[in-house]
């Protein structure tokens, strides 16, 4: 494969041909600032937060669609480079509600992020603020396009990872925004929920009705697990505080990358319903009471044992669980064959 | 699946046949998407205009239970033209001979009669999926829950191998698998025939392999019942207590009136669940159990990968994981069980398991493995049946055509079909308490072509009776011609919409599977 050299922040690096400065920067641990860009989406160059300074050049060009040439000189963080950034996010704080103190993305946002590198502290450019009201009528997604920056990640993530393409840019100049046709909500188009859009959108525009109102971003733990729903093994990272799981968010899965499903990322309230089963019962005169441990295990061994020594291994017969681990489900065999003396074992896999 | 999800995005020709990928396999179906702009050509074989139907090239809407004719005119076809791939056949299979004779009589023309699709449709379906590089079959539930669910796989499989269309990337036949470890539970031998790994407990050396891992005398020879077999034996009286775990046969089995009846039979019944299921509500015992959150483990996927799943909370309340109580209820029959943690339990299937040996919790560490691993240095296997086939040679099984075992007649004259929904799964124990979902999508409807129900004088929403032979339901009408006329349609999610109180037990005599996708019902007005 052909391969170029490039010099970038005095760093000598050589990458294959057709590789993005971006990436050639990323690949020699030199770190640019993006919002628009995505390794899984098609290339944007929307949002010029990735601007560097290459002589010869005309202007600043964004690294993320710039291709590495041979002997090409980059610098990262010129003077140049660093007050054009500035500039980006005072225009963007410019537009922007302040209100990080209450916003569930605190923390876990580009935006903030990257004022706080470059100590952009305020709103340097007065003028109007949008005032969409928020959209927050599906128990799923809460959308605030008061926060959105039009990096478009979002669009491109519905047409490149989920292939539905139900949101976009409408209208032009101030009034550009992201929305399903006809500028309808996501619960009047056919979005499906998925919020891979979510995973993408790099600040508060787009965020997780449920988690994001149960925890602060740092107040969570991420335990990453495997989707308990259909048989595809999507991976995700659980969002654990006080011991209770309150979200669920992307991560690198092997068979999945980001992406999810409206089941694996927002159907995990069945784990705290004040439904689930949380001592052992026992049906008295056809009335369930609950009962320790002992007496429960107790006395399905005293059945299961007297059925076999009365009518035979074969009286009995066990379900075990496509829902349930390998370990779980090797050990019910093993008890079915080894401890009750059947093979009558199955389960739902023809269901 | 003979090849890896992923693959499916290197497919150049997708046979979609009996799945409604994009509802029921949400993110397999990113890969069909995938496929699809990089140029593949989809076709899908549906009775309903799916979404996925929707994004095909060709929707070849067949008659309900017509996929061997289909199958069969498409390899009568690919033999007539001589677009066989004779290399394969040769070199790789046996039996072509049989294959070729009893396909013969399928021609389109014939076909077309059984199955409702032109026949120039199926020789252009039948040409693109025998000239193309990579051809992959992806197929679920509406292939095998027929009474001739076994043979749909064989006709898939035949055709597969005529082609030489398996045994490479993105090439193979792909059953999507609907549960988050179905292939696990087969691989651990939670069947009534095999130990773990498909080892057929009816050879002898398998049985004592594992009565000496496992420390008991001897072990039992005789293949036990499948869960259709165990609910007749427990109405006649004959299996008397049963176990289970995790699982909620009253809505997800059919003809759930005789599942109640079956398990009210009994002398004892103990479930252990995370809910009061409508199968628990019938047990002596309940034992909670603990969430996938709860508790370590590992699944595997449909694509053979295994997975970690890991404890990220305490079990809630005083709930335990079931391999705990499973230990707990052995040791109490005097058989001690006892592991200090999951990653111990596995290292013995490991141990006992050829097609997991190279696997471990360490391993798992760095991603998941992909079966057969037979060593700690082996990398996993992304696709099957590379230079052969397990058994060596492809056999060719030909099989015949044979109707549904329930037909439409004048009493009942529609054809019920179920299935899942986007937003809801299995039989809804978890997705009807997440506080989303059953807010989304909260009510259940029965899909009716607009011209049926126009005849019936039946309007959108209106609450209509569904019965056939064995049970009714009520449930609101939606007139969509996503069914064609003659075809109705509903999922299995809801608890007070129990459709498989109407659905028909005829079970394939192989693989015992029950025919959910034809029955014959009646539609009347609820009021």
């Amino acid at each position: 494969m052909a391969e170029v050299t490039l010099t970038i922040d005095g760093l000598q690096v050589t990458v294959a041909k057709g590789t993005t400065v971006l990436e050639a920067a990323r690949q020699a641990g030199v770190f640019i600032p993006t919002f628009c860009h995505d390794p899984e989406l098609t290339r944007f160059g929307a949002c010029r937060m990735c601007i560097v300074e290459i002589p010869g050049m005309r202007n600043l060009p964004a690294s993320c669609v710039t291709e590495a040439a041979e002997g090409m000189v980059v610098y990262t963080e010129s003077e140049a480079v660093i007050e054009a950034r500035k500039t980006i996010l005072e225009l963007m704080l410019a537009n922007h509600p302040m209100d990080c103190l209450t916003c569930g993305k605190n923390g876990e946002c580009s935006l903030q992020d990257y004022a706080y590198l470059y100590g952009v502290k305020t709103e340097s450019f007065g003028g109007e603020k949008h005032a969409y009201p928020l959209e927050n009528d599906n128990p799923f997604i809460v959308r605030d396009m008061n926060k959105c920056i039009l990096c478009g990640k979002c669009v491109r993530a519905c047409a490149e990872i989920q292939g539905k393409n139900i949101v976009d840019f409408a209208y032009r100049g101030f009034d550009a925004k992201i929305t399903p046709a006809m500028d309808v909500p996501l619960s009047a188009s056919e979005c499906v929920f998925c919020g891979n859009c979510v995973a993408v959108c790099p600040v508060g525009a787009l965020q997780e009705k449920g988690l994001r109102s149960a925890a602060r971003t740092w107040e969570v733990k991420k335990v990453k697990t495997t989707c308990p729903y259909c048989g595809t093994g999507c991976s995700f990272e659980l969002n654990v505080k006080d011991n209770k799981v309150v979200g669920v968010t992307s991560c690198d899965g092997d068979v999945n990358g980001r992406a999810l499903c409206v089941k694996g990322r927002f159907g995990y309230g069945f784990i705290h319903h004040p439904d689930r089963l949380t001592n052992p019962l026992i049906k008295k005169n056809g009335k369930f009471v609950e009962s320790s441990w002992e007496e429960a295990i107790g006395l399905v061994a005293a059945k299961l044992s007297a059925i076999k020594a009365n009518y035979g291994p074969d009286s009995l017969a066990v379900l075990s669980s496509a829902r349930c681990t390998n370990e779980e489900n090797y050990l019910m065999q093993k008890f079915t064959r080894a401890v009750l003396g059947t093979n009558s074992i199955d389960h739902c896999a023809r269901l | 699946m003979t090849n890896s999800i992923k693959e499916i995005a290197g497919a150049d020709f997708i046979l979609a046949i009996g799945t409604n990928t994009t509802e029921s396999h949400p993110i397999i179906s990113l890969q069909v998407k995938k496929a699809k702009r990089n140029g593949a050509t989809l076709v899908v074989a549906d009775p309903r205009r799916t979404e996925i139907a929707e994004l095909s090239d060709i929707h070849m809407q067949l008659k309900s239970g017509s996929d061997i004719a289909l199958l069969n005119a498409m390899a009568n076809v690919i033999i007539a033209e001589e677009i066989w791939n004779k290399e394969f056949v040769s070199t790789r299979t046996e039996d072509f001979e049989a294959l070729k004779a009893t396909v013969a009589k399928y021609t389109p023309e014939y076909a077309e009669g059984l199955t409702g699709i032109p026949a120039d449709v199926i020789r252009e379906v039948a040409r693109g999926y025998a000239k193309a590089n990579n051809a992959t079959i992806l197929y679920t539930m509406g292939i095998t829950q027929h009474i001739c669910g076994t043979h749909n796989v064989f006709a898939v499989a035949n055709l597969a191998m005529l082609c030489g269309q398996i045994g490479k990337p993105s090439s193979g036949v792909n059953p999507l698998r609907g549960q988050n470890n179905v292939q696990g539970a087969c691989d651990m031998g939670a069947l009534p025939n095999v130990y773990t790994g498909y080892q057929a407990v009816t050879v002898e050396d398998n049985r004592g392999k594992f009565a000496k891992a496992w420390n008991v005398g001897e072990l039992p020879a005789k293949p036990g019942l499948t869960v259709g077999e165990m609910m007749e034996a427990a109405a006649e009286g004959k299996v008397k207590g049963m176990y289970i775990m995790g699982e909620n046969p009253v809505l997800s089995d059919p003809d759930a009136h005789h599942v109640v009846h079956s398990l009210e039979k009994l002398d004892f019944l103990v479930v252990q669940d995370i809910f009061l299921t409508e199968t628990a509500a019938l047990a002596d015992v309940v034992l909670p159990a603990a969430s996938f959150a709860e508790k370590d483990g590992t699944f595997s996927n449909t694509e053979r990968r295994v997975q970690r799943v890991r404890k990220a909370i305490d079990p809630v309340g005083n709930a335990r994981a079931d391999w705990q109580i499973i230990c707990d209820v052995a040791t109490a029959m005097g058989y001690t069980m006892s592991y200090a943690s999951a990653s111990e339990i596995f290292d013995e299937i490991a141990s006992l398991t050829p097609s997991y040996a190279g696997i471990s919790y360490e391993r798992l560490e760095q991603g998941g493995i992909q079966w057969p691993c037979p060593n700690s240095g082996h990398a996993g296997t992304m696709y099957l049946h590379k230079d052969k086939f397990v058994r060596g040679l492809g056999k060719f099984n030909p099989v015949e055509y044979i109707p549904p075992a329930e037909q439409p007649d004048n009493e009942f004259p529609f054809v019920l079909s179920t299935g899942r929904r986007h937003f809801h799964y299995h039989t809804g124990t978890m997705t009807q308490r997440t506080g989303t979902l059953e807010v989304h999508y909260g009510t259940e409807f029965l899909e009716i072509n607009p011209a049926d129900a126009a005849a019936i004088n039946v309007t959108e929403g209106e609450m209509i009776k569904v019965k056939s032979r064995r049970g009714e339901v009520a449930v609101q009408a939606r007139l969509t011609d996503i069914v064609p006329q003659g075809m109705v349609f509903t999922s299995f999610h809801f608890p007070e919409v129990a459709i498989n109180k109407l659905t028909n037990s005829a079970r394939d005599p192989v693989a015992k599977i029950p025919e959910l996708k034809v029955c014959a019902v009646k539609i009347e007005k609820a009021s």
